[in-house]
């Protein structure tokens, strides 16, 4: 049950600079433990403490939003590829200038 | 064909195109799969951009909070300061963007010709430094009027009144409608309209996944989801790489000789992905797909020759959508 899980640049101080990890797991809940338990810290980052995905973290499972297929309740298969990323869309910069621009 | 009173009246109405070739063949006696393009291409400044444009400046002078003679003040990464700066200039406004540098160098050009100001914030882990930028003009001039295209609901209002209702004019079969995620306005204004109007549509959403330097945020917390974005109106939404867009990119114009941007490309990739699981469950669908600009903004990334590699090495650090 091998995962391949593509991990963005600010979640690699967790992977040892690794920019892809192996993980395992029939569910994303599962993969996420699973990788928690190897990067210590990591699930942190992407869960809530009132356990949903954080709002600005996107995964993907074979390139498709995890949020649309039963977000942590999603099923994995072997061979499968994770990608995580943090919200940005179109234009990070831009973004970051507009929030900034209206004070958020 | 029309006749228009001034330009700012020929935005909109684009053309549907079937895609022939590029459309998935189904076994003898499926029922038919098609692609089906919406010519975005084809507004004024030469993007989709236009309707959220033109919605979002008429509604703020109906509001009374733009005034002739006002400065707009607008971070975009490239089409939408196109399209502004165009309606800007018929309107009677002054026009300054905030704009990341790696953006191609030929939107900043067409942003000076029509008399936009740009002021630079950085490509490479530098988003303090735009935070800071921005605060800075925003401190410094408190009199401008930022019309923020992620949060105002003009822009989604513009494809709820005008794309989708073209699309359900032209395509009365669609059962699924692709385009690019970014400021969300096309999907959000467009995906609610078929919602009401047909039963079943998928509203697909292609989010393009930029290279590296685009996500060099310091923290999560530094992450943004648009204002106008509501995840109900989707039905699924894919990540759609730069090797891929680029290979889809190249097949619209090689095959079907539309000549698009990789935003577009980005869009088709996600389209096709729908397209083939219809064909395999063997369930009829009319996917309509947005070309959201031509590609004439992009030569310079020299991109569109070359190996695949080559392409996907000169797009990368770049807001290619």
């Amino acid at each position: 049950m091998a995962i391949e899980v593509r991990v963005p640049t600010i979640l690699r101080s967790y992977t040892g600079g690794s920019k892809v990890v192996e993980g395992a797991g029939d569910t994303l809940t599962a993969l996420i433990d699973d990788l928690d338990a190897k990067h210590s810290g990591f699930k942190g980052r992407l869960i809530t403490p009132e356990g949903g995905l954080h709002r600005f973290v996107n995964i993907y499972i074979n390139d498709e939003d995890v949020r649309f297929l039963g977000a942590l309740d999603a099923k994995l298969n072997d061979g499968d590829s994770v990608t995580i990323l943090p919200a940005v869309a179109g234009g990070a910069l831009g973004f970051a200038a507009a929030a900034a621009l209206l004070g958020r | 064909m029309a006749r228009f009173e001034s330009l700012l009246d020929a935005c909109g109405g684009t053309p549907l195109v079937g895609l022939p070739r590029l459309s998935p063949t189904v076994p003898d006696g499926a029922p038919p799969v098609r692609l089906w393009a919406k010519l975005e291409d084809r507004n004024p400044t030469g993007s989709i951009k236009d309707r959220a444009a033109l919605f979002m400046v008429r509604e703020a002078e109906e509001s009374g909070h733009l005034h002739p003679g006002d400065t707009i003040l607008e971070p975009t990464s490239g089409n939408t300061g196109i399209a502004l700066a165009m309606v800007a200039k018929l309107r009677g406004y002054r026009l300054v963007c905030v704009m990341p540098e790696n953006v191609s160098a030929e939107r900043v050009q067409i942003l000076r010709m029509y008399g936009a100001e740009i002021i630079f914030s950085p490509a490479a882990g530098g988003s303090n430094q735009a935070v800071a930028t921005a605060k800075q003009i925003a401190a410094e001039h408190p009199d401008w009027k930022m019309l923020f295209q992620y949060g105002n609901p003009a822009n989604a209002r513009a494809h709820y009144e005008t794309t989708g209702p073209e699309l359900l004019h032209d395509l009365p079969t669609i059962t699924h409608f692709v385009a690019g995620l970014g400021t969300t306005g096309t999907l959000m204004g467009t995906g609610r309209f078929l919602r009401e109007k047909v039963e079943g549509i998928q509203i697909i959403a292609a989010e393009p996944r930029y290279g590296e330097l685009v996500y060099g945020l310091r923290n999560i917390d530094e992450g943004y989801v648009p204002e106008l974005y509501d995840a109900s109106v989707l039905t699924r939404r894919f990540s759609v790489g730069t090797r891929d867009a680029v290979l889809r990119t190249r097949q619209l114009v090689e095959v079907e000789g539309i000549f698009a941007g990789f935003s577009s490309g980005a869009i088709l990739h996600a389209a096709l992905a729908v397209a083939h699981e219809a064909v395999k469950a063997g369930r009829r669908a009319d996917v309509a797909f947005v070309i959201a600009d031509g590609g004439w903004k992009y030569l310079s990334t020299g991109a569109y020759g070359g190996t695949l590699n080559d392409a996907e090495e000169a797009l990368e650090g770049q807001l290619w959508a």
